[in-house]
């Protein structure tokens, strides 16, 4: 090829040309472009993806738009499986399409301005670097697609259908019913009465328990780290002892020493010491929550006091030495000093403690399946939001209001998130990409 | 009073607190291993010292009666796999979105801290039917895939957190000397990153250890119970009846993973600072 008839058709490239070409069937525009492997490749894709795909991703969205039609026939709930999945399959299409435009109209550009076509080797190497982020993130992402997103995704749109007991496929249909189970969850009196008081003893759980395995264990952090106490190493082993049992065992433990009449607490400490029939741990509310409460702290303070403890061994010295000089008192050296020091470095970390609290299932329901039952209520009283889903899910099979009750949650967890993102140092680097 | 005095009260009132504390962290575990101890299996007539000193529940759960031990593999199975896959997964996703630019690395990164916060839970019904139709649900493949999938969002921010701290003066001098991309990750970024794919490691073999919740929605069928799920349903029908079995059960399981983890504390702590202030 001389090098004029390349100019020629360099300067007579059009870059619209390549747009529309590519937008008309996938790898025209290539082909325009002379890059004939790129585009055939594309060409196939789209034939092959037409010719197989095309029909199931609209029966997919077709399942999704009408849930069924026929009972006994359509299984309402695959269809919606298979929707999102379709969803999820559209979108990964349209951005491959996406791509292509973009990927023809830049090459025109750069054909116009006369970037001589790079030769086969070249372009495979081209094509290889730039690819391979995408190919190491790929096997990962896929599996968090299918695990993580598709059934937080199928978890929102059941919050909007009135898939329960008795709408259950394949005997009947499952049908959208817009916001109809947030409005039941506000109007309804059960309903209502329960929502409330859950929320409620969530937030209560959330706060309380979170502030004292906090405050626990930052107590003890600080009297460990005072130079004055003596074998600290053992001290520190033995506090960290709660973190290092697995936790289901220590609660079921916790759960039967509670227990309201064989249970070590009431049989050797209670009634020994004061007398009477025990505490009624297990079977009155307010006695449960005070219960699990006290268990979460003596499972949560050692990951703090641990934390802490890292923290205050890194705070320099001359700090101290500095307010010494300028007569602190030892009150203004924790206020002004050490306490800065350490919430600065723990910040997101606590916070995270407070989201887990808001989502730990695992000590309401293995201490006592979110028990006592509450009367006018079809949630128990130490129940939180989670534990109360867990039940709608798979004691009452209410899956619809359970995913809306989810989705619920999901919105007071994301303002967490959205504190986070705030904090996350290595966000904000990334934001000055 | 004088300093010194109030230094001694103040002194004394630390230890005491601590002492408290101490007291309060021992007597549920000695409680526990002295149950295991007795005799009996009702909880009535057991004492925290044992009166007939015995190993019978011990005994008990290695002999064919039990299916303890098919608990215990199940568990180490599904722990050693998703230790293994994620280190794997994880790695090569930090690798790429602290080294390289690419479209959507952005978007990713907020949906990952924004993963990070949703539990399980809210997915539950969406895992289970999902699983049933691919067939998966009762098996312990399909428990690994979900752990695997579910763990990436968190590691993932972890562990690029601290690549990003690897000098990338190190990846240039090797791709002048003529690495490609994966001789970089291989030879470079892995063996610097060490440290945290140990965190990463022990966090997911734990995790499925102690978990109970996933499994006891997707394995339903006993022999493929793992520890959590098994030692529950252990004592959940006749609670007062299995207790002490349940507590040797416990035991065997705790004393490991206890010295596991004071033995690696100081790592957990660092890996965790590291991950959580520099994100």
């Amino acid at each position: 090829m001389d090098n004029t008839l390349t100019n020629k058709r360099a300067d007579r490239h059009n870059p619209n040309i390549a747009t529309v070409l590519s937008i008309v069937f996938a790898g025209l525009g290539q082909l325009y472009n002379r890059r004939f492997l790129k585009g055939i490749i594309f060409i196939l894709l789209e034939v092959v993806i037409l010719i197989t795909l095309i029909d199931s991703l609209n029966y997919g969205l077709w399942g999704l738009r009408t849930l069924g039609t026929i009972p006994g026939e359509d299984h309402s709930i695959r269809l919606l499986v298979f929707g999102v999945l379709s969803l999820i399959g559209s979108v990964m299409l349209i951005t491959l399409y996406v791509f292509n435009v973009i990927d023809a109209r830049n090459q025109a550009r750069q054909i116009k301005a006369g970037c001589l076509p790079k030769g086969f080797k070249a372009s495979i190497i081209s094509f290889y670097d730039h690819s391979f982020p995408y190919l190491m993130t790929f096997p990962g992402l896929l599996l968090m697609i299918f695990v993580v997103i598709f059934p937080l995704l199928f978890s929102v749109l059941l919050a909007f259908t009135n898939y329960s007991l008795y709408t259950s496929p394949p005997r009947s249909l499952v049908d959208w019913i817009g916001i109809g189970n947030f409005k039941e969850l506000v109007t309804v009196p059960i309903w209502q009465d329960t929502f409330v008081s859950v929320l409620s003893w969530t937030v209560v759980w959330t706060i309380v328990a979170t502030t004292l395995q906090i405050a626990l264990g930052m107590t003890l952090a600080l009297m460990v780290n005072d130079p004055r106490i003596k074998f600290k190493k053992l001290i520190r082993t033995i506090l960290i002892l709660p973190w290092a049992v697995p936790a289901f065992v220590t609660i079921l433990i916790f759960s039967a020493m509670f227990n309201d009449d064989f249970g070590a607490i009431n049989r050797d400490i209670i009634i020994p010491l004061f007398g009477g029939d025990g505490i009624p741990w297990l079977s009155d509310p307010l006695y449960a929550r005070t219960a699990v409460i006290l268990i979460q702290t003596w499972l949560g303070f050692p990951f703090i006091f641990a934390l802490f403890t890292g923290v205050l061994q890194s705070i320099s010295k001359d700090w101290y030495e500095a307010a010494d000089v300028d007569g602190g008192s030892r009150f203004q050296k924790f206020r002004f000093i050490t306490l800065p020091h350490v919430l600065f470095a723990t910040a997101p970390l606590l916070i995270m403690q407070y989201a887990q609290n808001f989502n730990n299932f695992n000590i309401i329901y293995l201490f006592n399946e979110g028990g006592p039952p509450v009367r006018g209520q079809n949630a128990g009283g130490t129940d939180i939001l989670i534990s109360w889903v867990y039940k709608l899910t798979f004691d009452t099979n209410n899956y619809a209001m359970a995913a809306a009750i989810s989705l619920i949650m999901g919105m007071i967890i994301s303002c967490f998130a959205f504190y986070q993102f705030r904090q996350t140092k290595s966000f904000k680097e990334e934001g000055e990409l | 009073m004088n300093p010194k005095k109030t230094s001694i009260v103040e002194v004394s009132i630390m230890y005491l607190f601590i002492t408290i504390t101490s007291i309060a962290i021992f007597y549920p575990l000695i409680w526990t291993i002295g149950m295991s101890f007795n005799q009996g299996t009702s909880l009535y007539s057991s004492s925290i010292i044992p009166e007939n000193f015995s190993l019978d529940h011990y005994r008990w759960l290695f002999s064919i009666n039990s299916d303890y031990l098919l608990w215990y593999k199940n568990s180490l199975i599904v722990s050693v796999s998703v230790t293994v896959g994620s280190v794997i997964i994880t790695s090569l996703v930090a690798y790429a979105f602290s080294r390289y630019q690419f479209v959507g690395k952005k978007n990713a990164l907020y949906i990952f801290l924004l993963l990070q916060m949703f539990p399980v839970m809210m997915a539950m019904v969406a895992l289970y039917v999902f699983l049933n139709m691919i067939g998966m649900l009762d098996t312990l493949t399909g428990l690994i895939f979900v752990y695997l999938g579910g763990q990436i969002p968190f590691n993932a921010w972890l562990v690029k957190g601290y690549i990003d701290t690897i000098p990338r003066e190190l990846d240039e001098a090797a791709r002048i000397d003529g690495a490609g991309h994966l001789r970089v990750f291989w030879s470079i970024v892995l063996p610097l990153a060490k440290p945290i794919l140990a965190v990463v490691a022990l966090f997911n073999f734990m995790m499925p250890l102690f978990d109970f919740l996933l499994p006891s929605i997707v394995l339903s069928s006993k022999e493929n119970y793992t520890l959590a799920v098994g030692l529950f349903n252990f004592i959940n029908d006749q609670f007062a009846n299995n207790f002490t079995r349940f507590a040797a059960g416990s035991i065997l399981v705790a004393i490991p993973v206890a010295a596991v983890y004071l033995y690696l504390q100081r790592y957990l702590i660092s890996g965790l600072t590291a991950g959580g202030t520099k994100g």
